[in-house]
């Protein structure tokens, strides 16, 4: 891992949210989606934004990728506002995305070709970033005969082949099962590890946010507000042995705590104010139809 | 080897701004002029073109030896029911409601097919069609694809086309023959037109829902990775289309031979439909079941190669779950 460049000088992509409010719908269909958010990315810094479902935590990465825009507030990358996509964000998304018409290798190429780079070039480039990936031999295969890790390693290295300044990732890894997930972290801190590029990572999954991010970000419940900020301090490279450390085990104790309440709080708002025991039914010898 | 694979890590973070965006290449050109030719490392296999003929061909043949042997035996035994049925029908001239009186024995239509098969009127007949059924076609792609991907990319284009194509899509085109005949210059022209008219609106919705049914996340994708808005057209919006673009080619060509057929009967000069109504007003019986047969095939061959173009152009609908086969 000697190979990681020296940081600092080239490094820009420099995340800033600041005050950022989204409201969707108008009158009675009006819902505050996220409330009031700021939050940044240092350069080169992996920062992870976990929260419950529907905290609006996806919203916050459509706005700095520049899908969406918000409603109050706004979002800078190294001090420009962002008002459109564009290939200095490079975006994994939940889903699958790779064209399904397009090799593995033109899928990687796509970036490149988009912004007018020659064919042999592209070819170079996208057949490093695959062997990155470990995934050369698939070059010639489309994406619909690959397993989903692979195909989302595909989508790792398709968006970073444009070098982009930040990568936004809305939990790449959420369709996956919990096998390969774990691997895929690994390949991507290692990933992560030779571009040193800024992160920002959408989950829900507490011990992926820890593995992956030197700081994390935990979200309230609708409306998404920023609830606490959590440094990781683990060294890096992180190995798969780090998981069983006390410091680890710490750390996921600590944002369980955080984010039960607002998983609570999302799911349904009685839930919060009476605790889970509060719901108890008494169920007769006739089932629970039986009226006590 | 090891070697060349260290570098090309090291050469990674390289690809962006500063510096030699190639090295691995060079080291792979350097070494290759130290040693001599015979010593030369292998380099990583080229790019092998995805689509190659060999490749087609044996995916035919897999598709042949296996036990689509059945299917194919099958198809045979009903293309055989059919003609006995016809032979039968014919031989003890049939008369239970459907009368079997007039209609010519397979042989006589085979020694028809001898007699004027080859002559120069019944190919000049069929060349006539062709030509009527592929420019009224193309004409129908061409204005009916791109259309279609405007109408289905955007809100505003599809508020001014719609109401129109709504109004005039339940109009089959053989009611516009005796418009046709008006409104344009030549018989010519107005067959043609209808055969356009018939195409036409199975491409245009087809490929409409074509842009619609494309997931979403692949125009967000491409918006990421720095698409215009021209190449999200060509390299995302179309290609991504393309299986709905040929159901709609594919239904659109079975009705442009429907409207044609109807054209040529009605209003025609030459032709396949020409022929047969021609047979019909001349008590020629034999030559009536000749042009249906003929049109038959033709027709099976258009939309046979509609469906090898399809193949060709979309070998990674292989693959696709729940896609052909």
């Amino acid at each position: 891992m000697s190979m990681t460049m020296t940081e600092a000088e080239t490094h820009k992509g420099f995340i800033d949210v600041r005050d950022m409010g989204v409201t969707f719908g108008a009158n009675d269909n009006k819902v505050v989606a996220v409330d009031n958010v700021s939050l940044n990315v240092q350069p080169g810094e992996f920062v992870s934004l976990i929260g419950p479902s529907g905290c609006g935590k996806s919203t916050l990465l459509s706005i700095v990728a520049g899908f969406v825009k918000p409603t109050r507030g706004e979002a800078l990358l190294d001090g420009k506002a962002i008002t459109k996509p564009g290939s200095d964000r490079g975006v994994v998304f939940q889903q699958y995305s790779l064209f399904p018409w397009l090799s593995v290798r033109k899928n990687v190429e796509f970036g490149l070709k988009m912004a007018g780079v020659e064919q042999s070039k592209r070819n170079t480039t996208a057949r490093a970033l695959l062997d990155l990936a470990g995934l050369l031999s698939f070059e010639n295969h489309y994406p619909d005969q690959l397993s989903g890790g692979m195909k989302q390693r595909i989508g790792i290295v398709r968006a970073l082949a444009t070098s982009p300044q930040v990568l936004l990732m809305d939990e790449p890894f959420g369709a996956l099962d919990t096998q390969t997930r774990v691997v895929m972290q690994e390949i991507l801190t290692n990933i992560w590890q030779q571009f040193r590029i800024s992160v920002l990572f959408i989950t829900h999954d507490i011990e992926e946010s820890i593995f992956l991010s030197d700081r994390i970000y935990v979200m309230t419940a609708r409306p998404g507000r920023i609830k606490a900020v959590i440094k990781v301090p683990l060294p890096r490279p992180r190995t798969a042995e780090m998981t069983d450390t006390p410091e680890f085990m710490n750390l996921v104790q600590e944002l369980k705590g955080l984010i039960r309440e607002e998983s609570l709080a999302a799911m349904a708002p009685e839930i919060k104010d009476r605790g889970l025991s509060g719901f108890g039914m008494k169920v007769g010898p006739k089932g629970v139809g039986e009226i006590f | 080897m090891g070697s060349t694979a260290t570098a090309k890590i090291v050469a990674l973070p390289m690809v962006d701004k500063h510096a030699d965006p190639e090295p691995v290449a060079a080291e792979v050109k350097a070494s290759a002029a130290q040693m001599p030719a015979a010593e030369i490392p292998v380099p990583e296999p080229e790019p092998i073109p995805t689509v190659s003929l060999t490749k087609v061909f044996l995916g035919l043949l897999g598709y042949v030896t296996r036990e689509r042997m059945v299917t194919a035996l099958l198809a045979c035994i009903s293309i055989g029911a059919l003609f006995l049925f016809w032979y039968l029908g014919t031989k003890y001239r049939l008369e239970f409601y459907i009368r079997f009186k007039n209609v010519p024995t397979p042989y006589e239509v085979y020694q028809q097919l001898t007699q004027v098969g080859l002559s120069n009127k019944y190919l000049f007949n069929i060349a006539m069609s062709v030509r009527r059924i592929l420019l009224g076609f193309m004409i129908a792609t061409i204005i009916g694809v791109p259309l279609g991907l405007a109408i289905g990319k955007y809100q505003r284009v599809r508020d001014f086309f719609m109401p129109v194509v709504e109004i005039m899509r339940p109009i089959p085109a053989i009611a516009w023959v005796p418009m046709s005949i008006m409104l344009w210059p030549n018989n010519e022209a107005s067959i043609v037109f209808i055969t356009f008219i018939g195409a036409f609106f199975p491409i245009l919705l087809n490929t409409i829902h074509g842009v619609h049914s494309l997931d979403g996340v692949l125009v967000r994708a491409a918006r990421c990775l720095g698409a215009s808005e021209i190449r999200l057209f060509m390299n995302v919006i179309l290609p991504g289309s393309l299986p709905h673009i040929f159901t709609g080619l594919a239904v659109g060509m079975g009705v442009a031979w429907v409207s044609l057929i109807a054209a040529e009967m009605i209003s025609g000069q030459f032709g396949v439909g020409y022929f047969t109504w021609e047979a019909y007003s001349l008590v020629d019986y034999p030559a009536i079941v000749l042009g249906m047969i003929t049109i038959g095939v033709l027709g099976l061959a258009c939309s046979g190669i509609i469906r090898m173009v399809g193949v060709l152009l979309m070998p990674w609908l292989a693959f696709a779950p729940g896609g052909r086969r």
